[in-house]
């Protein structure tokens, strides 16, 4: 396997990826994305020196409009809250955030 | 006559006709998804009341002549991964397991203006990241063909859902193959539209830039009408294509005289099941007896489509999947210490292995460092890939190819050796990283009776001739779904039958 990768290095990605993972987990991802990394780098196989990244087969543009509810169901505090694990009467609730 | 055996085309003439009636055909599906859920598990949620009472009003509309559409009253299963005004919505995943959607997609909500009923919400993998629905956080899906078999994915609720006639057609989504290989695996028909054609508000994001939203029927006229149905021009979906030739049905024709159908060597090679490739040959053949001139040609950059799927994939999810924090919707962790250590306990409890594996792939490959050397690398790689199929469509009006390299495999195979399954997709992953519209025909099944389907691949824009070759194909052969759709109808005991009232000028 040429791609190691090194316990630091899932240390690093997990705090990015905000994913607390098991100590197999771990070992697990460190196995799977060195697997996936070796395969990936067949890409390097290919000059692309002079190929421009294309990151949308056709070009797009921002799209602006008023900043007004457009969709009627989202206006709906009560249907926003709902779904939320914590809340108050008109709020989500998280931990204290600012000691 | 078995309302069930009908299209969802042939089921709205009967509908306007008043041969059938709205409730009675929703009842119809409702019986069936009954009778055939402990087998199949193709549905995450069915919501019988809400689909009842809608045919009520659906009929209603009907019969005042507000609504005519081709599918109105002609009841429909939507993928899991579409936002449902005021029905659960799950993704499949632990994490939304209690998300009830405050708004409905608009590729839904374009169904719905035609008249659609709803009847549920269909299996997938978890997040649509899987190719056999095993991903699914809520249990398998079965192969309608053979149980022992997965019905591929991510999709494979609504292909399963289609071919055991538990709905007349369904929405499916399809980020690197999930409406394509699902599709072959269960014998139906499915197009992926050329990205941009249907709005993804409300598509619960994979990946941004490949996901597109398509139909899931019996046949390719099914399709059309499904897709016709649900392409718009939406401001609320930044990437939407405003297209003036939206009329896909005009295309059902079954003249393909002159039609350039390029083969490539390179789908066609190592890696290919024989009973796959001459069977896919065999239907090509019934195109050239048509008049299609056949041709091979050499595609190449074939292998590459793969990983640089993968890096963009993962990339996008990644960063899409940041928004399951517990803090609006979705899963919270019982037990943290602070903000940080909900979000990450919340994560990694409501998210399945897959998904964290992407996550991780997809944070790494844009950390600092490797950005360049992976997630630029793809995205070049993405522009030759693109280059070579427009090459090949100076040449071609259509590209056939395989769905899969092979017919359905056996539940529980694939997801112990991810990059194994991974290229599974071989055949259907170049087109969403091109975003050309793939369409996927039954054309026959191998020696375990398992479904075999031919892709044809278009340059964008050009559905309808995909369409078009489709349709002519098809109206070769009959349709003839799983055993198992009418075995379950008998057991049920609940038959749904209707008179055919004799039609003037019926050309079907």
């Amino acid at each position: 396997m040429a791609n190691i990768i090194e316990d630091e290095t899932i240390e690093y990605v997990s705090i990015l990826a905000k994913l607390e993972l098991s100590c197999e987990e771990k070992e697990a991802a460190k196995k799977d994305m060195g697997r996936m990394l070796d395969y990936i780098d067949k890409l390097n196989e290919l000059d692309t020196s002079k190929t421009e990244p294309m990151s949308h087969v056709f070009p797009v543009q921002n799209v602006f409009r008023e900043d007004l509810v457009a969709d009627e169901g989202k206006g709906n505090r009560e249907d926003m809250l709902a779904n939320a694990p914590e809340r108050t009467e008109e709020a989500f609730v998280v931990p204290k955030t600012i000691e | 006559m078995r309302i069930l055996d009908l299209t969802a085309m042939e089921l709205g003439k009967k509908i306007k006709a008043g041969e059938i009636g709205v409730e009675e055909a929703t009842a119809a599906a409702l019986a069936q998804i009954k009778a055939a859920e402990p087998k199949v598990h193709a549905f995450v949620t069915v919501d019988e009341e809400k689909a009842m009472v809608r045919a009520r009003q659906v009929q209603e509309q009907i019969s005042k002549g507000q609504l005519a559409g081709p599918l109105a009253g002609v009841p429909a299963a939507i993928k899991d991964n579409m936002c449902t005004k005021g029905m659960l919505t799950t993704c499949s995943s632990r994490m939304l397991s209690n998300f009830v959607p405050s708004y409905t997609s608009e590729a839904v909500r374009n169904l719905e203006k035609a008249g659609a009923v709803i009847l549920g919400k269909t299996n997938m993998d978890e997040f649509a990241m899987g190719s056999t629905t095993e991903t699914s956080a809520y249990g398998e899906t079965k192969n309608p063909w053979n149980l022992e078999h997965v019905p591929g994915g991510s999709s494979g609720g609504s292909c399963a859902a289609v071919a055991v006639n538990e709905c007349f057609y369904a929405l499916g989504s399809d980020t690197g193959g999930s409406i394509r290989q699902p599709s072959s695996f269960c014998g139906v028909t499915g197009i992926k539209p050329t990205y941009g054609t249907v709005s993804r508000y409300g598509l619960i994001a994979y990946g941004s830039s490949l996901d597109q939203i398509g139909p899931i029927a019996k046949d390719v006229a099914d399709c059309a009408a499904v897709l016709e149905a649900i392409t718009s021009y939406d401001p609320k979906d930044s990437t939407s294509i405003r297209r003036e030739d939206t009329d896909f049905t005009s295309a059902l024709t079954e003249d393909v005289r002159g039609l350039r159908i390029g083969i490539p060597d390179d789908y066609f090679g190592e890696g290919l099941d024989s009973q796959v490739r001459e069977t896919i040959l065999a239907a090509v053949d019934v195109l050239r007896e048509k008049g299609a001139v056949v041709e091979e040609f050499h595609l190449s950059l074939v292998e590459y489509a793969i990983p640089a799927y993968y890096v963009i994939a993962s990339a996008e999810a990644s960063s899409n999947l940041a928004r399951f924090d517990g803090v609006k919707y979705g899963y919270r962790a019982q037990e943290y210490e602070g903000l940080h250590s909900m979000y990450k306990k919340s994560r990694s409890e409501g998210f399945g292995p897959e998904v964290k594996r992407r996550i991780m792939l997809g944070s790494f490959v844009l950390s600092s460092g490797y950005y360049d050397a992976y997630y630029l690398k793809a995205l070049r790689t993405k522009a030759l890939i693109k280059k070579a199929f427009d090459k090949a469509f100076e040449t071609y009006d259509i590209i056939v190819a395989p769905a899969s390299p092979a017919t359905a495999p056996k539940l529980g195979q694939s997801l112990c050796d991810p990059i194994q399954m991974y290229l599974g997709d071989i055949y259907t992953i170049s087109v969403n990283l091109a975003g050309l519209p793939g369409l996927t025909v039954p054309c026959g099944t191998d020696s375990n009776g398992l479904p075999i389907g031919m892709q044809l691949i278009g340059d964008c824009f050009q559905e309808k001739k995909l369409l078009q070759a489709g349709f002519a194909f098809e109206k070769s052969r009959c349709y003839k779904g799983p055993a198992l759709a009418k075995e379950l109808e008998q057991e049920s005991g609940a038959v749904f039958q209707y008179t055919s009232v004799p039609q003037q000028n019926d050309s079907q």
